[in-house]
């Protein structure tokens, strides 16, 4: 059941009526009513779909176009409607609002379509109810990386240079993107022949060639042919090392460049060379010096330069890094316990392969990918069991995160796909998409000023002040009650303005009652004004809890602060959203350190969605 | 459940009465309408399709399930002072918030808090509750909200001194004791909050009782019955005043 707070001012403010033979004070006069007290239809044509609904069912939110004043703008006289060129699909949503209280996302629109007509009623997104919210920012996020992503693929070396570049920017440039000059692309092009060449080199030196005159043994033709593959390794490690270095000379960041994946992949697949230059021919080192050439195999991981393809997956693997971890995690605990276990269980057997539980990891490992190899097989029962378990929960656990790292893979394959369609498109088109969004980026934040206060505020207030005079206390806000309780209690004397001043630079206060008063009446009046300078702001709770920030709670500790220096670090609409976060309810506990906020809204405000009564509630606590 | 039951049924359909059961013999089932209707899965559907039984005494699921229609706009407007089109608005208000028709006391105290949040306004709703359910049965129909709100807003200044002590009379036995009052008063200073000017003492509320009582208990007997309440707010002019000043809140 939506609350609708409009509907029920009147009946709490008729309710009053038994605070009157209890009042201490006299009530304040009403607020003046201009408004018209009928209920009228209104016609709403929506580019020549017609709608009709009440005035008062508009005028639930007096912050938006609908429900203020600004309508007005779009009466049109000779059909004595309200004519609106928007969408009118979009509208029956907007309307429903007004009726329900409840903003609903349609699935089926697109999100900037949404946003776009929501900023043109004046309503806030934060106010779509629950049941969408999260398709609504699900939807957003998404929008918004696709977004990004196309303002950087645009940013991308597509566009042409600017005029002035160094030498060092157009290598850099001719580097990063072949495709821009032919002496880029033929550079492109040896070098990977000459990355395809070095591997093959290496694969191919350990295959046995025939054994030389005289010998019988097979020798690998590295051994065989020992000058000509040096002399291929030799002209290959030349051609990575000047393309090395000229990429480090080119690179606008050096360092960043040396940190960077591709050129460890580089540094490594050179050293070897010259380690191996340096090194003498030594028996102990030459040991190592096998295992330096492993690295020499690195040099194919330069491909992924060359193929998209490989980056991608290197991309993905990265981004399931997570679920990888999760799933090395889970191998491992699965491995340790069976081998354990298989361990204890063909302890007892002769000629038992399992020796020692390292020995049985192998044997798991093997069964848990389901390999199998039979080199270590159980021969007790109990060990049977325990395999066949072994090789069930195998299967389980690896498939586990694999579908995980598939769909990853698999958005991240169709964003690339997308760039790259997008890449294919003209110049200008691009241009004009950039200047599209920093438009609508633009117009996003910034709101219309409205400095309309309805006639719902005003009962409202008066209500409030009934309530005070029967009490015969004022309403006021944390800080300020702090800071009087404290001095009433404590007897110090401060000369710390109180917040709402101290935003206009007021003088510090007296402890007198009139003049605190009325000052605070002025700055809240100021106040008032200024919170209502974007329509967006005033409108939920939960909209300015996620804007604000934290005031600092003022402690006893500064009481003697000067009254020009406390800069409360809050704007209006913070100072807004502190106030109205106050309203936790029960008021007697002793609570000193109540934060400003973010306190938990109860779960009353939060589906009021009335903006009015945001505003509202502003004002109490200002008074 | 059901695996086991269609399994359970499959071969296992009751032999239709007058057949001698042949003991030990498959029986080839018979698809008959019967057999279809034992079926434990037809069964397992059609007692879900069912309305529920009502025997959760919870007062939510109550009133989720009850609907009130008010009584007819004629017997309305004769009841009360409000016009045609005035009740006509009142109403679709009313059922555009509580579409079941009816408020209940919980719905009513999150409704009336929201008006005052810097206190706890859930005491003195849970009194202002009970002034318009005059039935008292739990909730507040249409028709009990358009009554009260005619006493309050078009009656007379006598109507509404009544309804006034209707509201402080808690256990409505026709006077007003120094506990009821204390109880009303407390609940009017919890909605005040604990931000206020002058920090609201705790002995407030009590004051505020006797110098009430003071004003309204003539013969000292420690209650104030109808007739001291209005005679000593009818001589008041202050009160007197501020009875006019909500009757354009419609």
């Amino acid at each position: 059941m939506a609350a609708g707070v409009a509907t029920w001012l009147p009946f709490a403010r008729a309710a009053a009526v038994g605070w009157l033979p209890l009042a201490k004070k006299t009530m304040p006069k009403p607020p003046v009513d201009n408004t018209s007290r009928s209920d009228e239809i209104l016609y709403v044509n929506v580019s020549g779909v017609r709608f009709q609904t009440w005035k008062n069912t508009l005028d639930r939110y007096p912050d938006t176009l609908l429900g203020s004043s600004e309508k007005e703008f779009f009466f049109n006289e000779d059909t004595q409607e309200y004519f609106f060129d928007r969408d009118p699909e979009m509208f029956r949503h907007i309307l429903n609002f007004y009726r329900t209280g409840k903003l609903h996302y349609p699935r089926h629109e697109c999100i900037q379509a949404f946003d776009e007509e929501l900023a043109f009623y004046g309503i806030v997104p934060e106010i779509i109810g629950d049941c969408c919210m999260e398709e609504y920012r699900d939807r957003k996020k998404e929008n918004q990386e696709r977004l990004a992503e196309d303002t950087e693929a645009n940013e991308s070396t597509d566009a042409p240079l600017p005029p002035h570049s160094t030498p060092r920017e157009r290598l850099w440039r001719a580097f990063e993107n072949p495709h821009t000059s032919t002496m880029a692309l033929v550079f492109y092009y040896v070098t990977g022949f000459f990355i395809a060449v070095s591997v093959i080199a290496n694969v191919v030196e350990t295959v046995p060639c025939r054994p030389p005159k005289g010998k019988v043994k097979d020798l690998p033709c590295g051994e065989k042919y020992d000058l000509a593959f040096f002399c291929m390794d030799t002209a290959c490690v030349l051609i990575f090392t000047f393309e090395y270095l000229m990429r480090l000379f080119a690179a606008p960041s050096r360092c960043k460049f040396m940190r960077s994946v591709m050129s460890v992949i580089d540094v490594v697949a050179i050293m070897p060379y010259y380690i191996g230059l340096v090194m003498p021919e030594n028996e102990d080192v030459s040991g190592a010096f096998v295992t330096l050439r492993v690295f020499r195999v690195f040099r194919i991981f330069k491909f992924s330069r060359h193929s998209q393809g490989l980056r991608i997956l290197g991309y993905t693997l990265k981004s399931c890094a997570s679920e990888l971890g999760f799933l090395l995690f889970s191998l491992t605990m699965a491995i340790i316990i069976f081998a354990t276990v298989m361990f204890y269980a063909e302890k007892g057997t002769a000629s038992s392969t399992f020796t020692s539980i390292p020995a049985s990891f192998w044997y798991t490992i093997v069964t848990m990918t389901t390999l199998g190899y039979g080199d270590m097989v159980p021969s007790t029962i109990a060990g049977k069991i325990f395999g066949s378990i072994c090789s069930l929960s195998g299967v389980l656990v690896i498939a586990l995160p694999v579908p995980v790292i598939v769909s990853n893979f698999s958005r991240i394959y169709h964003q690339n796909q997308r760039a790259d369609k997008m890449r294919a498109q003209q110049v200008c088109m691009h241009l004009c998409f950039q200047t599209h969004l920093d438009r609508d980026r633009d117009s996003d934040s910034t709101a219309l000023c409205v400095k309309n206060r309805s006639a719902f505020e005003h009962q409202h207030h008066h209500l409030l002040h009934c309530l005070e005079k029967t009490t015969n206390h004022e309403f006021t806000d944390e800080m300020n009650y702090s800071e009087l309780c404290m001095t009433e209690s404590v007897g110090f004397r401060t000369s710390r303005s109180t917040s709402l001043s101290s935003q206009q630079g007021a003088q510090n206060n007296s402890t007198g009652c009139c003049p605190r008063r009325v000052r605070r009446r002025a700055a809240m009046r100021l106040a008032n004004s200024t919170v209502s300078v974007s329509r967006g702001s005033v409108q939920e709770l939960d909209t300015l809890q996620f804007k604000t920030t934290t005031i600092p709670h003022q402690t006893r500790s500064s009481l003697n602060a000067q009254p020009d220096n406390l800069k409360l670090n809050c704007g209006e609409q913070d100072f807004t959203a502190a106030i109205i976060s106050i309203p936790t309810p029960p008021a007697n506990t002793p609570d000193e350190s109540l934060p400003p906020s973010p306190a938990p809204i109860p779960g009353i405000l939060r589906n009021t969605q009335a903006t009015a009564y945001t505003h509202e509630s502003f004002k109490i606590s200002s008074l | 459940m059901v695996d086991g039951s269609l399994l359970g049924d499959a071969n296992g359909v009751d032999p239709a009465p007058g057949r001698t059961k042949e003991s030990g013999k498959w029986q080839k089932p018979r698809f008959s309408r019967k057999a279809l209707m034992k079926c434990c899965l037809v069964k397992w559907i059609i007692a879900s399709r069912k309305p529920q039984d009502k025997d959760s005494s919870d007062s939510d699921l109550e009133l989720s399930t009850v609907r009130h229609q008010p009584e007819g706009l004629d017997q309305l407007q004769a009841q009360t002072k409000f016009t045609r089109k005035e009740l006509q608005s009142l109403y679709r208000g009313f059922k555009n918030e509580c579409p079941s028709g009816m408020v209940d006391e919980e719905t009513f105290k999150s409704i009336y808090s929201q008006f005052f949040p810097q206190g706890d306004a859930s005491t003195y709703a849970h009194f202002l509750f009970n002034a318009f359910d005059i039935d008292r049965n739990g909730s507040i129909r249409f028709e009990d909200f358009v009554i009260g709100l005619s006493v309050l807003l078009r009656g007379s200044v006598t109507e509404k001194l009544n309804w006034a002590f209707n509201l402080y009379d808690i256990n409505k036995d026709g006077y007003i004791t120094k506990e009821e009052m204390l109880a009303i008063m407390k609940s009017i200073y919890d909605m005040m909050g604990r931000y206020t000017y002058p920090c609201v003492r705790d002995d407030a509320p009590s004051e505020h009782v006797d110098k009430f009582f003071q004003k309204m208990d003539k013969n000292r007997d420690g209650v104030v019955t109808i007739e001291e309440f209005i005679e000593t707010c009818q001589k008041d002019e202050n009160i007197m005043n501020s009875m006019q000043l909500f009757e354009n809140v419609i």
